[in-house]
């Protein structure tokens, strides 16, 4: 899917769904989950599709995850952070 | 607090503007929603290594220079700021709000930029389908290659991207080109002189993908996603034949358009530019719009590209002075001289660039979603329509077609388009779902300070 290239940034430590993961400092979350092989953020309130990022910029809120506890952030625009939890979001929106 | 002039968006257009206005003395803050500036154009470019500049090319490098002016013009920089409401009174309101989230502007600047076009196609919502913008941001600001991306749809960013790709050693795995060969006389008709230089790196990029013999299928129809729940390939006709094609990485692109909402959530009228197939605020000569003392500069006025932006920018910041009693108009006019000359040649390319590439799906099939949000297709909008549904706002009531989190961002084109053809008049006519705030989510706690 993604692979990086020669980054010198330093390694942030983050959680998904309860599982450990990497990425690099000032990765956006979308990024870092990309990086990570993790190409299906959610599934939607209507269907039940399964979604992920689309414009990484902001304006397709397609990206929307569970972020510490506060559901509907876009992944795109919030910088992963040190032992930040990740998880994605299902069904109805909250 | 009042501000000479709030501009939001620190892209091209906006970075040019505020160092101008800040040369002259103006009280200027600029709001960004990134962490960094440059817009997406320019996304990253301060944390951008030798290595990867070299892969993005020289206009991507040439950024370095406008943050590097901008960074030390004086003008107050606050990133990481989403504009969620703009009123005709020119109080501009942010999320997080961190005990600042209120500005007022004796003028306001819209540098807000493009969006991709969307590109509803059957699967488009499937998770590795991406637009080609999106996949180049993921370059620019987190240094991902893209490992068998297949390009499809058309359009200058589709090639561009390639050749990133081939310098950066990923190159992508196959080019579905949905340009339409019939356009391409058409279009060289408007080629002007001043355009030529634009044209011949057009060409120098095609080149570029010939040389590195990627697979490049040609005049690209009927294109359409496979998958259950990720892209897993991709069907298209080509050459008289259908072909398939494994992949569980493909960009799409079909141009972009203005990013409309901050300009319509302050009111400003827009109208449907027929030759770029988009709406766009109606601006005079300066880029003010037909709110008092708002003004849009860049491609959020109707696409130009980034060159153009820093000119249009400048354009705009050269009326703000005048505004502000910084300049009378022969000064005004004298400043912006040089900027309207260069303005000229950057938009010469536009009319050719415009017919080459008409869009691809502005009218798709009835099984197609065109609202990615409440998952709305093209069938539903014209059953509305057959139950006497006029337009885009009471299609809401019909189908809640532009009602979810995107606020009708990624569909608003669309089902203009989609209506017009239903109903047989111009998208013009039918116009464009109006835009409530707030723009972005905001919390109960952040509206409550705000009313």
């Amino acid at each position: 899917m993604f692979s990086r290239r020669d980054d010198p940034r330093a390694i942030c430590r983050f959680i998904f769904e309860g599982q450990p993961l990497e990425a690099k400092a000032g990765d956006s979350v979308a990024a870092a989950l990309l990086a990570a092989g993790i190409t299906q953020f959610r599934t939607t309130p209507a269907t039940g599709a399964p979604r992920g990022p689309w414009c990484l910029m902001g304006v397709c809120f397609d990206c929307l995850v569970d972020i510490d506890g506060q559901a509907n952030r876009q992944a795109c625009q919030v910088t992963v952070a040190e032992g930040m939890a990740v998880r994605r979001m299902y069904g109805p929106r909250p | 607090m009042t501000h000479d002039c709030v501009i939001v968006g620190a892209g091209p257009a906006g970075m040019a503007a505020a160092s101008l206005l800040a040369r002259h003395g103006a009280d200027v803050v600029v709001l960004d929603e990134q962490p960094a500036p440059g817009g997406q154009i320019w996304r990253g470019i301060e944390a951008a290594d030798a290595g990867l500049r070299a892969v993005l090319g020289g206009e991507y490098a040439a950024g370095a220079a406008a943050v590097a002016e901008f960074r030390a013009s004086g003008a107050s920089y606050r990133p990481g700021q989403s504009v969620w409401n703009i009123t005709p009174e020119l109080d501009v309101w942010t999320t997080p709000a961190d005990g600042a989230g209120h500005l007022r502007g004796r003028t306001v600047l819209l540098a807000v930029g493009a969006m991709e076009r969307p590109v509803p196609i059957p699967g488009w919502t499937l998770p590795g389908a991406m637009g080609a913008g999106g996949v180049q941001i993921l370059l620019k600001s987190a240094n991902l290659l893209p490992q068998g991306l297949v390009l499809a749809g058309q359009g200058p960013l589709l090639y561009q991207l390639a050749t990133q790709c081939i310098a950066a050693g990923a190159p992508p795995a196959a080019i579905l080109d949905a340009a339409r060969p019939a356009d391409v006389w058409p279009a060289l008709r408007l080629l002007r002189p001043a355009a030529l230089p634009y044209l011949h790196k057009g060409l120098l990029l095609q080149g570029t993908i010939r040389a590195a013999g990627i697979p490049w299928y040609r005049g690209v129809t009927r294109l359409r996603l496979l998958g259950g729940d990720a892209v897993a390939g991709v069907r298209f006709h080509s050459g008289g034949q259908d072909t398939e094609i494994a992949a569980n990485l493909v960009a799409l692109h079909d141009g972009v358009i203005p990013a409309q909402h901050a300009a319509r959530v302050a009111g400003c009228t827009h109208r449907w530019d027929a030759a770029q197939a988009c709406f766009h605020p109606v601006l005079d000569a300066w880029g003010s719009a037909t709110v008092p003392g708002l003004l849009v500069a860049g491609d959020a006025g109707g696409i130009g590209g980034a060159a153009a932006a820093v000119h249009q920018g400048r354009i705009a910041a050269a009326d703000i002075l005048r505004r502000l009693g910084r300049l009378d108009e022969a000064g005004r006019d004298r400043l912006a001289a040089a900027d309207r000359r260069a303005l000229a040649r950057h938009l010469a390319i536009r009319p050719f660039l415009d017919r080459r590439y008409r869009p691809i799906a502005l009218v798709p099939d009835d099984s197609v979603t065109v609202c990615r949000c409440e998952e709305v297709t093209a069938a539903d909008l014209r059953a509305a329509v057959a139950m006497g549904c006029q337009g885009p706002n009471q299609a809401k009531s019909f189908t809640r077609a532009g009602m979810g989190p995107c606020q009708g961002r990624m569909c608003g084109t669309t089902v203009t388009t989609v209506l017009a053809a239903a109903l047989g008049r111009p998208p013009g006519d039918v116009g464009h779902a109006r835009v409530r705030p707030p723009l972005k989510p905001i919390t109960v706690g952040e509206l409550a300070e705000a009313t």
